[in-house]
């Protein structure tokens, strides 16, 4: 597998009295798409911005490649972060942002880089400041992949794109990503459109981890049971003696709907079914508002 | 082949690996894939239908375990000379508790006799008697 492998160990980091990454430790496989989630002031930015070498850590570390990234000159190379902001310089023209990353990106692929610009319908001599918000976002996207850099970090790079825009985006990742594998890491609050990409993904929540997992595996921890409250109440009980976590219950009359997460195996379906119950499983976004609605208790 | 949407005509309701693997199952069963006709790669799927090509690749490697597809190494995956009689079987097996079992269920709850219900598919199989099971097939794939 091509792309740096990436490795927190026991990281804190603080701005002055502010804990915005707490303690935590993972390790993100080299080669795969990983979608790094979280509410807003989660720790997301924070700790994007430590990977890719623009900050230290307060105490701890983080591993890219297996070494420190700051200052070091071979991973800071493979490393490229797209910020929200863009960190656009407002007066350059797009031609020559693209001309910058060029020279300071050792595997940028310029006929891919004048590809997207054209699927994106970016002017070459607009000015930077000029852009709209969906076209500065699209310009990050431009750079992020044309890098080609085997560590790859988009921070909430789609906002302000229009749909097919986004739609596009994802069409060029995959296809790119399909030819040159590399360690690609979508920072998202919105997961619903874009979890389909994702093959790890990492939780945040307040500073900590609340689960690091491969997401076919998260999506088929989530599940809901639904069916006569008093017979869906008996059988969550006895999933949770097994281990399994009831996340929230509506109910609307006699029938009441609990989310769960844990792992439900099929004898266990198979039991519901056999109790009218309906198990059905639970879009990533879903779970994802559970776990962070009710993450205080889930890190317990 | 692409659709409009995003979820590229999957739903929520299960993993997306496991209604891969379903889609797959369906177009063998109906014959629109034929056996030793090619699927598509997982490259293609993901990229059809914006998903990780590890995803495809785990309904790919769960239908090759099923021997409803096999694998030719440096070409891609192709239809098993028997899937579809495998398929048949395993689909006859369940048929009954699947299919059967409910509807019985539910003409039951809606208070419609069973009787009415076995009449209905008694006129059913006079009116399909003479179509061959092929025929059947090909009318399907009209619809």
């Amino acid at each position: 597998m091509t792309g740096f492998q990436v490795q927190a160990v026991d990281l804190s980091i603080n701005y002055g009295n502010t804990v915005a990454v707490d303690r935590i430790g993972f390790t993100l496989e080299p080669g795969k798409i990983h979608g790094l989630l979280g509410r807003n002031g989660s720790g997301k930015t924070t700790l994007l911005s430590v990977l890719a070498g623009l900050r230290r850590p307060t105490t701890g570390r983080v591993l890219v490649d297996g070494v420190d990234p700051f200052e070091n000159a071979r991973v800071m190379a493979g490393t490229c972060l797209i910020r929200e902001s863009g960190d656009l310089i407002a007066t350059d023209r797009v031609g020559r942002v693209l001309d910058f990353a060029a020279a300071l990106r050792p595997d940028w692929d310029a006929d891919f880089a004048a590809q997207l610009i054209a699927r994106f319908g970016l002017s070459l001599d607009k000015k930077a400041s000029a852009l709209s918000r969906g076209q500065r976002s699209a310009l990050g996207v431009v750079l992020g992949l044309a890098a080609r850099s085997p560590l790859t970090m988009l921070d909430e790079v789609y906002l302000g794109m229009d749909a097919p825009t986004r739609y596009a985006f994802y069409d060029e990742l995959l296809a790119d990503y399909v030819e040159h594998p590399r360690t690609i890491i979508l920072s998202s609050h919105l997961i619903d459109e874009i979890e389909r990409l994702f093959e790890g993904v990492l939780v945040l929540h307040e500073g900590r981890v609340l689960v690091n997992d491969d997401a076919d595996a998260m999506r088929g921890r989530g599940a809901s049971v639904t069916g006569p409250a008093d017979v869906v109440d008996q059988f969550v009980a006895t999933l949770i003696v097994d281990g399994v976590r009831a996340l929230g219950a509506q109910r609307l009359g006699s029938t009441k709907q609990v989310s769960i997460f844990g792992d439900v195996d099929s004898d266990t379906r198979l039991q519901a079914r056999a109790l009218g119950l309906e198990i059905g499983s639970m879009p990533l976004q879903d779970l994802f508002v559970h776990l962070t609605d009710s993450g205080r208790e889930i890190l317990r | 082949m692409r659709n409009g949407t995003l979820d590229g005509g999957f739903d929520g309701r299960e993993p997306i690996y496991v209604q891969i693997a379903d889609r797959i199952r369906h177009e063998v069963l109906s014959g629109t894939l034929k056996e030793d006709d090619q699927v598509m790669s997982t490259t293609q799927y993901a990229t059809t239908y914006r998903i990780n090509p590890a995803t495809a690749a785990k309904a790919f490697a769960q239908l090759v375990d099923e021997g409803v597809l096999f694998k030719k190494r440096g070409i891609g995956m192709f239809v098993s000379p028997n899937a579809r009689a495998l398929l048949a079987d395993e689909g006859r097996e369940r048929f009954f508790a699947d299919v059967v079992e409910p509807m019985i269920a539910e003409a039951r709850m809606l208070g419609i006799p069973l009787t009415e219900v076995a009449n209905r598919i008694a006129e059913a199989d006079i009116t399909q008697a003479d179509i061959t099971p092929a025929d059947r097939v090909a009318e399907g794939e009209r619809r």
